[in-house]
This record gives structure tokens, C-alpha cells and sequence, in this order.
């Protein structure tokens, strides 16, 4: 196998041959925002928020797809890629029902994560409110579309690690949705394994387990109570 | 079959043809003007008469003025009779004894008619699509039997690239270049594509090459598996065209017996088959990775190229993606030669191209012009022009391209002329516009479009198309400020940049080109900002 040495934002490089640029770049310790790839399964290069510019080239590249080439010269974080990645992210946000304070995936989301690397804190595009519906026909798990940003890692690592392929795309444009089995309820899905794969896979909130939502947050008040008793009359059960 | 077979089948065929051929179109425009009754009432008529022994009348593809349809056509003295009816078919076989015709006569002289130059076109409307003894008596096969008896596939190859030919699918890349990759990859199995999804609203060019001339397709197909070493191509028609797809499937069927299609083609060791795969109507799925993966039986989304198809393509093979247009050059070029094709049109635009001239205009309909006409020269000359008024703009490229103000109109028709001026040669739709066209409502039809064909796989055009539809909305309502228009240019340019596939990569060039020829239309439509300077600035 032999090496290619490029320059990521002026930093030299050598990696192996047919090493992506988003290998070389995290290699390099140089961060490049992505939300579609997931490290394990296959890429698609559809989220766009990896865009990079490269010496040579007209178009801007994904460099979750694009393969090291000698001599490369990538810029990362040019004021454009920065304007972009921006409206990228503006755009995720008024597609769907993104409110961080009532979501599950609250502090761990990578789209919120996402959104503080690009500075995002308002979108300037008109939010759509959509109403596409919550799933929670699975014993265990939930998925709420309103959250969906369609970057199909649960796609994805259903079919290609698990091997269930449970989801696809339904649809398309503005109405894509993520569909489970042959447009049934999740819960009817006989090929679902319940393993969880795509709850861990999905970079929000869309796909949950239940029980961690904050509407099912359970409050045991009758516990302060207790604990008064038991320390002043020695009480220690309940 | 052989050579001397095949020159038996034209000469039998030829012999067989009566003097006096009379021509009626019974493709899907004339079909929707009933040129089927005219041409049962025309057969009848002719048996009435007793004229069966020197007369017949044959069934035949677009003649290309399809505005004024049902059309007929006697051959050889060249009479062309529009808008038909069927009660008047029989005074034009009348005609031919000395009656008068009364079903309207058309002006053959007419620049519409004689500034077309037909390559592609070359049958249409003069041979019976259904019959591939019709197209073999007009001189069909010869260059498939060329290409593989006088010449190596380098040599096809070569003689293509010589030509100039470019893709007639939008992009306009050099076809030669392509065959050669393709040919030069490494790899027993490699596949050729015919793109018959052709998406673009009010474009018919492709649908009317199927529809008149299948076999002309099908040969140029062949010749490409002949040069790039293929031995199975695809040609992937939509739905929405069935009258192609059941000429095609006859087409091929008849090749198939002729020995012309299939193994051990004009008894040599190349094999060729070719098969149909149908379209469900989705613009995306002309984009040509997604066509690929629809052919797989997969959802037909566009991935990132690299890998080109030329690389990669149908099921990782190395294959060659053309469009109809495309291929139905491929004869002719052999036929004549590549200096013959070279000698027609601009330095870096060769050959002609077909557009589907409509709109706000005189005579619509298909033309077959030499690339370096002008606009004006179409627009004006063989268009005739605006009734009552005058042009506005001219939209090329469809919900691709751009919209072309009157001032440009002296523009050269060529792929690089048309970027320069920020719009694009596209598939060949051509729509006239005339002064009482609202530009930003031509914008907005566009990107309605746009916004209900995107697959949805990338965040810029699937969300960036509806923000922007939102906009120009928005625009259109009075409701919107400079900030909003700012946005909207912001927007367009971003969504250009960054979208995965052509889809969205050219969704914004109907708005970002009536941006920059017509502002005025834009700014006229503004709010007064509500607030100026901390203050209310209107009640
Ligand atoms: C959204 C989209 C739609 C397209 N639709 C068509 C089409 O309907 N027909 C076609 O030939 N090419 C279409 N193309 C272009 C094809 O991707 C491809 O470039 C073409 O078929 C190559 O053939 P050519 O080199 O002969 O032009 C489309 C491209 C895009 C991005
Ligand atoms: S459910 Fe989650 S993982 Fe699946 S497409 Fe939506 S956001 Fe991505
Ligand atoms: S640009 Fe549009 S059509 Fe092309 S991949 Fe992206 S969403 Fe799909
Ligand atoms: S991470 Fe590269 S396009 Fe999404």
C-alpha cells in the first residue's frame, strides 16, 4: 500500500492511499463538522456540512467521499465554508421541530453539537413546524419524525451491520420520511431485532428508548417525606 | 444477415414502395388531434379511388410541427397539409386526381421548415417507425455493418471523438472522451445506457427521436457496444411515454430477427442485446447515477461521483451513459464521416440540436438547427415571432437553465455561449416569452418544480429548494424586504455550491439569471422596510 502526503489548512499530512480526507483531517486533528457519516458504515455524502475546498478543484468536495490525493492542498474553514455550513445547519433547523429543551437527546445531540461549532443560534429561514408524526409502536423504542434530519445512519446501520435493513426512505423532497418494515408501525416490523443499533446510531433525538423522554419523566415526591421520617422516628422502610 | 441480405431487404422493400407515398403523422401530438381517423379515412380514401397501385399511405413519426397537427405529407412532391380533420382526408387523395384539396395547406418554404438542418431528424416523419424494413430501405444498419467490418473499435471510437460530437443530454461532455474511457477500463463486462427519462417540463425532443425513429437509437446504441466492448445495453424510457416504449419493444423485437440485435450480430463474434427498463416519472431519475440505481431496483437517488459511471456504473461495471439525442447522431457520423460532422456548426459546438421551440410564439413545435444559429434567427425567423407583441425572453435549459433577456437575442445557440450568459443548452426546451410575462412568477414556476422533484438525499436542495419557493412566494405577496431578497440571492448561491447532484446544483439558475436580467422586476415587488434605523419608519 503506498502513502500520499497532502496539506490540510497548511498542515502536512502523509496517509495511506484511499484514506479519505476526513480520515486525514481528524489524523491531523483538524475538525470538519459531519452529520451523515457515522464511523463503521458506509458513506453517502449527503448531509454536506464536510464540504472542503481543494487546490484545483471548481466544486466544493464532501471529504467524507473524496480520496487523499498526492499533492492535495484542502482548506477546511475558509469564511465560505464557514457562511455554508451555517445555512446548512439554518436549514436543519427550520425543516424540522428542533427544541433542544424538551428533547431527549438534550446535551449528547450531534445536530445541537453541530450547531455551536458553527455558531448557529437562530435560523433566518422560516420554520416549517412540520407535523410528521412519532412512532412509539416499539416496546422499547420511539421514533419521532419531527426530530429527523434524514442522514439514514439508522438506514444504514440497520441493513449493513445488523442486517434487518427495518428502515428506508419513504417519499421524496420535502416529504421524505423515514419508514420502517413496508410502511407499517415500527412495532410491526418483524424483522426488527430489537437491538438497538439505529438508537445508537441516530445523531438526535429522533430515535429514543422509551422511558427517557422528558414527558416520561417520573417524580417520586414521597421520598422527601420518607426521608424525614425515617431519620427523626427511625422509620427505615416504606 | 449479411451485407448482401441486407441490401436484398432495402432493394425488396424499395421495390415494394409505391410512387406516391403519402405521409401521416401518428405520433403522440397528432394522436391527440386525431390523426389516427385521418389516417384510416386517407387509406380508405385511396381504396375508393382505385389509386392502390401507385399510391399508399403510411404511418409515420413527428414531422416536427406538432402546433399544427394533424399533419400530412405527400412525397414526393413535398404538399404539407396541417390541423387535418378527418373529413378532409379524402379531398386531399382527391388532389392527386386533379380535385382540390380543402384541408389547409402548409408553406414547406416557410425559414421554419427550411433553416432546419436533420441529422437526427434525418427519417422522422418519412419512415414508418414500425417498420424496420422502411428503415433499413433508408439506408439503416449501414453504419452498424461499418463499424464492425471497416473499422476496429479504436477506430469507432476515434471517429466520434473527431466529430465533436457532445453530449445532448444538458452537459454537453465530449462523447468521444467518454466512449474512450470506457473502453480503455479494465473489465469483461461493461454496459451501455440510453437515457430516455427526459424530465424537463415541455421537452419532447427525445420522446419524438423514440417515438419516429427507434431503430436510429438502437443502431447507435450498437455501435457503442461495439467500440467500448459491450454486449448489453439498457434504454431507460419513463412511463409517461407509451407510445415510445412500444415502438422500441417492436424495434428491438424486429432487430432482434434480422440478426441486427442479439448474438453474432451481422454474423460476427459481437453480441448486442439491448433491453428496456421503464421510468416511474421522477425528474431525478435522469440524473445518471440515480438512473443507474433505479436500473439496480433501487431507490433512484443520485450518489457523489467520483466514481463516474465510466468507472463504475451499473452494478460497478464500467458504462457508457448517453443520451437518445446522443446516439441517434452515432449513424450519420459513421455513415459520413467524421469531417462531414465536424464541417457542421461553431468551433466547440458540432453537429445540430433539437429544440422544442414553445411558448409565446407563432409556430411551435420540434426544429433541428446547426449550433451557432442565433436566437433571433429561431426566435424570430422560424418562430415567427410573437403574435401581437414582442419577446421578452427566451428560457433555455428548463428548470436547469436560465431565462435569456431580448437584448441577448443575437447570442450564438452553442453550449459555451449559453453558460456565458448564465443559462444552459439543456435537453433542448425552448420557451418564448413575450412582455406580459412575470419573470419572478417564471422563477417560481421553476423552483415549485424543482421543490417536488428533489430526492430529498441532500440537505441544500431538499430543504433549500422550499425555503426558496418560500421566498420568491413571499416576493410575489408584496410581503418581502431587502433582507428576504438578500437571503434569496444568499440562498441560491449556496444551494448551487453545495448540492450533491446537478438537481440542486442548477435549481437556483431560472431565479439567479431574472436576478441579473431583470432586478428590476424584483426590487419593484419590495416592502418598505417597516424600521429604518431603530425607528418606525411606515405606519
Ligand atoms: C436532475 C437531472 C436530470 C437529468 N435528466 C436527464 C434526462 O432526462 N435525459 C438525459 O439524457 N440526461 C439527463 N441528465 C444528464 C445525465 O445525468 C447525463 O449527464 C446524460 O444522460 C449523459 O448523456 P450525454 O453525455 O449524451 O449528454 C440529467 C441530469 C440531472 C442532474
Ligand atoms: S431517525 Fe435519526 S438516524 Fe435515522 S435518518 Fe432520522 S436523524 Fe438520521
Ligand atoms: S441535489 Fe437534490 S436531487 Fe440531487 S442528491 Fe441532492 S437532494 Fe437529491
Ligand atoms: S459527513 Fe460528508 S456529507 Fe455528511
Amino acid at each position: 500500500m503506498s502513502v500520499k502526503t497532502l496539506k490540510i489548512d497548511g498542515i502536512d499530512i502523509a496517509i495511506e492511499e484511499g484514506a479519505t480526507v476526513l480520515d486525514a483531517a481528524r489524523q491531523a486533528g483538524v475538525p470538519i463538522p459531519t452529520l451523515c457519516h457515522l464511523d463503521g458504515v458506509g458513506d453517502i455524502g449527503a448531509c454536506r456540512l464536510c464540504l472542503v475546498e481543494v487546490g484545483g478543484s471548481r466544486r466544493l468536495l464532501p471529504a467524507c467521499v473524496t480520496e487523499v490525493a498526492e499533492g492535495m492542498e484542502v482548506q477546511t474553514n475558509t469564511p465560505k465554508l464557514q457562511e455554508y455550513r451555517r445555512m446548512t445547519v439554518e436549514l436543519l433547523f427550520s425543516e424540522g421541530n428542533h427544541v433542544c429543551a424538551v428533547c431527549v437527546a438534550n446535551g449528547h445531540c450531534e445536530l445541537q453539537d453541530v450547531a455551536i461549532q458553527v455558531g448557529m443560534d437562530h435560523s433566518r429561514f422560516t420554520y416549517r413546524f412540520p407535523d410528521r408524526g412519532v412512532d412509539v409502536s416499539h416496546e422499547q423504542f420511539g421514533i419521532d419524525h419531527n426530530r429527523c434530519i434524514l442522514c439514514t445512519r439508522c438506514v444504514r446501520v440497520c441493513d449493513e451491520i445488523e442486517g434487518a435493513h427495518v428502515w428506508d426512505v419513504a417519499q421524496r423532497g420535502a416529504a421524505c420520511y423515514i419508514v420502517s418494515g413496508l410502511n407499517q408501525p415500527w412495532g410491526e416490523v418483524d424483522a426488527c431485532t430489537s437491538c438497538g443499533k439505529c438508537v445508537d446510531a441516530c445523531p438526535t433525538g429522533a430515535i429514543f428508548r422509551k422511558g427517557s423522554t422528558t414527558g416520561e419523566k417520573e417524580r417520586d415526591r414521597a421520598k422527601l417525606d420518607f426521608l424525614v421520617t425515617a431519620r427523626e422516628k427511625h422509620e427505615w422502610t416504606r | 444477415m449479411d451485407l448482401t441480405e441486407l441490401i436484398d431487404v432495402a432493394e425488396a422493400h424499395r421495390a415494394k414502395q409505391k410512387n406516391i407515398r403519402i405521409h401521416c403523422c401518428t405520433s403522440t401530438g397528432c394522436r391527440a388531434a386525431s390523426a389516427l381517423e385521418v389516417l384510416k379515412n386517407l387509406k380508405t380514401a385511396v381504396e375508393d379511388e382505385a389509386l392502390g397501385e401507385n399510391v399508399e399511405v403510411v404511418g409515420v413519426g413527428c414531422m416536427g410541427f406538432c402546433g399544427r397537427g394533424p399533419l400530412v405529407q405527400i412525397d414526393p412532391d413535398d404538399a404539407l397539409y396541417e390541423e387535418v380533420k378527418p373529413e378532409e382526408a379524402a379531398s386531399i387523395i382527391g388532389s392527386l386526381k386533379g380535385g382540390t384539396a380543402t384541408a389547409l395547406k402548409g408553406d414547406v418554404q416557410h425559414p421554419f421548415f427550411a433553416r432546419q438542418v436533420k441529422i437526427v431528424r434525418q427519417h422522422s416523419g418519412k419512415v414508418d417507425p414500425e417498420s424496420i424494413e422502411d428503415y433499413i430501405a433508408a439506408g439503416g444498419y449501414r453504419s452498424l455493418y461499418k463499424a464492425i467490418y471497416e473499422l476496429s473499435p479504436p477506430e469507432v471510437v476515434d471517429e466520434i471523438t473527431r466529430s465533436g460530437l457532445r453530449g445532448r443530454g444538458g452537459g454537453g461532455y465530449p462523447t468521444g472522451l467518454k466512449w474512450a474511457t470506457v473502453a480503455k477500463m479494465p473489465g469483461d463486462q461493461k454496459y451501455v445506457i440510453c437515457n430516455g427519462d427526459e424530465g424537463d417540463p415541455g421537452a419532447f425532443m427525445d420522446r419524438s427521436v423514440l417515438e419516429s425513429d427507434p431503430h436510429l437509437v438502437l443502431e447507435g446504441m450498437a455501435i457503442a457496444g461495439y467500440a467500448i466492448g459491450a454486449n448489453h445495453g439498457f434504454i431507460y424510457v419513463r412511463a409517461e411515454y407509451p407510445l415510445a416504449i412500444q415502438r422500441l419493444q417492436k424495434a428491438i423485437q424486429q432487430a432482434k430477427k434480422y440478426g441486427l440485435l442479439g448474438s453474432q450480430i451481422f454474423e460476427s463474434p459481437f453480441d448486442f442485446k439491448v433491453d428496456i427498463r421503464i421510468g416511474a416519472g421522477a425528474f431525478v431519475c435522469g440524473e445518471e447515477t440515480a438512473l443507474i440505481q433505479s436500473i439496480e431496483g433501487g431507490r433512484g437517488n443520485p450518489r457523489p461521483r467520483p466514481p463516474y459511471p465510466a468507472q463504475a456504473g451499473l452494478w460497478k461495471c464500467p458504462t457508457l451513459i448517453n443520451n437518445v439525442e446522443t446516439f441517434a447522431n452515432i449513424s450519420a457520423i459513421i455513415r459520413e464521416g467524421a469531417d462531414w460532422y465536424a464541417g457542421i456548426g461553431t468551433e466547440k459546438s458540432k453537429g445540430t440540436k433539437i429544440f422544442a421551440l414553445t411558448g409565446k410564439i407563432r409556430n411551435n413545435g420540434l426544429i433541428e438547427v446547426p449550433m451557432g444559429i442565433t436566437l433571433r434567427e429561431i426566435v424570430e425567423e422560424m418562430g415567427g415571432g410573437v403574435p401581437d407583441g414582442e419577446v421578452k425572453a427566451v428560457q433555455t435549459g428548463g428548470p436547469s437553465g436560465g431565462c435569456i433577456p431580448a437584448s441577448l437575442l443575437d447570442t450564438p445557440v452553442d453550449y459555451d455561449s449559453l453558460v456565458a450568459i448564465g443559462s444552459m443548452m439543456g435537453s433542448g426546451g425552448m420557451v418564448v416569452m413575450d412582455q406580459d410575462t412575470n419573470m419572478v412568477e417564471v422563477a417560481q414556476f421553476y423552483m415549485e418544480f424543482c421543490r417536488g422533484e428533489t430526492c430529498g438525499k441532500c440537505i441544500p436542495c431538499r430543504t433549500g429548494t422550499v425555503q426558496l419557493y418560500a421566498l420568491l412566494t413571499k416576493l410575489l405577496k408584496r410581503q418581502a424586504t431587502q433582507a428576504d431578497l438578500d437571503k434569496l440571492e444568499a440562498l441560491c448561491h449556496m444551494v448551487q455550491e453545495t448540492s450533491l447532484c446537478g438537481l440542486g446544483m442548477s435549481a437556483p439558475n431560472p431565479i439567479l439569471s431574472t436576478l441579473r436580467y431583470f432586478n428590476q422586476e424584483y426590487t419593484e415587488l419590495l416592502q418598505a422596510p417597516k424600521y429604518l434605523n431603530g425607528k418606525v419608519a411606515v405606519e
